[in-house]
């Protein structure tokens, strides 16, 4: 097994393991800590709540064996509450205490009204990723393109400390939000690339290009 | 930018796709996996299965097709129909939906809102209100595709989903569905207001005009059916299926339905363009 897809019993694995099975990656879904140990690539999915992610992480031992997956090296690529759950801390529901990998903190949407039109919370739907200065071409969007749409569903939004991490911007409304980083092993995205049709698919041939 | 979201609805009775007006008087127009994977090419950017018989005999088969769609198509999958319980969900969701759409069982335990969200995340609850304009103006819920009343205003309603966790709002008028004759752009003028998460639009949508001013009006999505199965059935005719089961004179004897022309989803989507209407380009 190359890739190994975390299962915390809350998520879209599925979607996840289809679009990995689509471009051919070896994988499985699994909440053994040995198995994912032993994998070359792990995949941090999410769809639910920041606080009950983070607990049943700690009810099998996960959280551990991430940070020492990601002490070794390997990549790790995290999506939508995997993004966040990476960083320090969140307030969804109350305040949590999150992963650590990186630094910064999850922050809601304020809601908006710009020209009689409202940004609903959670944003649901597809929204344009734009470079941040970065280049892509050493990353797992190399194969997409600036503009390219991608498929979010998410009422908050990571804040790294360090700028510099930052791959894609997203804005809804006015607040331009970071919808990509990469920081060391860690690739993460705020939008579900196994969601986002033919543009998502690339980051997943990407991953297998890059990786295997 | 906000991107408004066309997703197509495939209402599923057994292992074909139907379609009635008013939500009643199904006829079979398909199979659901041939529309899906049509749409899914043609830019749809999300899909809603909604299986009509679920909730009525309380039984849940959809989980195969399910798994059968998400195999081959990558845009979000919203699943109602017969949902009672937080097992419940999570079979939907293991089979590979990513959300799903409850109706009877939020209106009989609304706890059931509250419980779900918390523990699936509130953008992966959609909570369905079917409403029905009473003769004094106001708009009460229905139950079981319009059938059963249960005298639940519809705005407090929508409120209340909302404060409970619900990540979305399907709004369907019972009275314009399947007819052809536009959205209730009142309903939901009245809903959006009330809330501040996203409503998706359901019921009466014949043209990208009727679209246009549901999202004018406050729909962040609109859910369409007819206008687009009508148009897809001739494509998907020449796939010659054989159907065991229900009501295939429509397709045996090769009609048509005229007030809803031959516009298929790219049509559509470029015509909303048109109108300045923000929407995923599709290529």
């Amino acid at each position: 097994m190359d890739l190994a897809i975390i299962d915390y019993k809350m998520s879209n694995l599925h979607s996840v393991r289809e679009a990995c099975k689509k471009v051919n990656i070896d994988c499985e879904i699994t909440s053994k800590p040995e198995k994912i140990l032993d994998a070359k690539i792990v995949i941090l999915p999410g769809v639910g709540a920041f606080g009950e992610a983070m607990l049943k992480l700690q009810e099998r031992d996960l959280d551990d064996c991430i940070i020492r997956f990601f002490e070794s090296g390997r990549p790790i690529i995290g999506i939508c509450l995997g993004l966040q759950l990476l960083f320090e801390s969140s307030d969804e529901f109350g305040s949590y205490k999150g992963l650590g990998l990186v630094k910064g903190s999850v922050k809601k949407f304020d809601l908006q009204t710009i020209n009689d039109v409202k940004y609903p919370i959670p944003q649901i739907g597809w929204n344009k990723i734009f470079k941040n200065e970065k280049d892509w071409k050493d990353s797992l969007l190399k194969n997409n393109i600036d503009g390219d749409f991608m498929y979010f569903v998410h009422s908050h939004y990571a804040e790294p400390k360090d700028k510099n991490i930052i791959y894609s911007t997203t804005l809804y409304g006015q607040k331009n939000f970071c919808s990509s980083i990469k920081f060391q092993n860690i690739f993460a995205v705020q939008y579900h690339p196994e969601k986002s049709g033919e543009n998502g698919l690339k980051i997943y041939k990407q991953i297998r290009e890059a990786y295997l | 930018m906000k991107y408004f979201r066309i997703i197509p609805r495939l209402d599923i009775k057994g292992p074909n796709l139907v379609k009635g007006i008013h939500l009643e008087g199904l006829r079979v127009l398909g199979k659901p996996e041939d529309f899906a994977k049509l749409y899914y090419k043609n830019g749809a950017d999300e899909l809603i299965y909604q299986d009509t018989v679920a909730s009525l005999y309380q039984r849940n088969n959809i989980t195969e097709l399910i798994s059968k769609t998400a195999k081959n198509i990558f845009i979000p999958l919203t699943v109602g129909g017969g949902i009672r319980s937080l097992e419940d969900i999570k079979n939907i969701l293991n089979a590979g939906a990513d959300k799903v759409a409850i109706n009877t069982a939020a209106i009989e335990n609304p706890n059931l809102i509250n419980k779900s969200s918390r523990v699936f995340g509130s953008s992966t609850i959609v909570i369905a209100i079917e409403a029905i304009k009473q003769k004094d103006g106001t708009y009460l819920a229905y139950t079981d595709n319009g059938r059963e009343y249960t005298g639940v205003e519809v705005i407090k309603w929508a409120k209340d989903v909302a404060c409970r966790g619900a990540g979305e709002i399907l709004l369907t008028s019972i009275d314009r569905e399947g007819t052809g004759k536009g959205f209730d752009l009142n309903l939901i003028k009245k809903v959006s207001d009330s809330v501040s998460i996203p409503i998706i639009a359901h019921g009466g949508a014949s043209n990208p005009q009727h679209i246009a001013d549901s999202i004018n009006n406050g729909a962040d999505a609109v859910s369409i059916a007819s206008v687009l199965h009508y148009s897809a059935i001739n494509h998907n005719r020449v796939l010659s299926h054989k159907y065991e089961e229900g009501n295939t004179e429509f397709l045996d004897k090769n009609k048509s339905v005229k007030i809803f022309g031959n516009k298929n989803l790219i049509d559509i989507k470029n015509q909303l363009i048109d109108h300045n209407i923000p929407i995923r380009h599709f290529k």
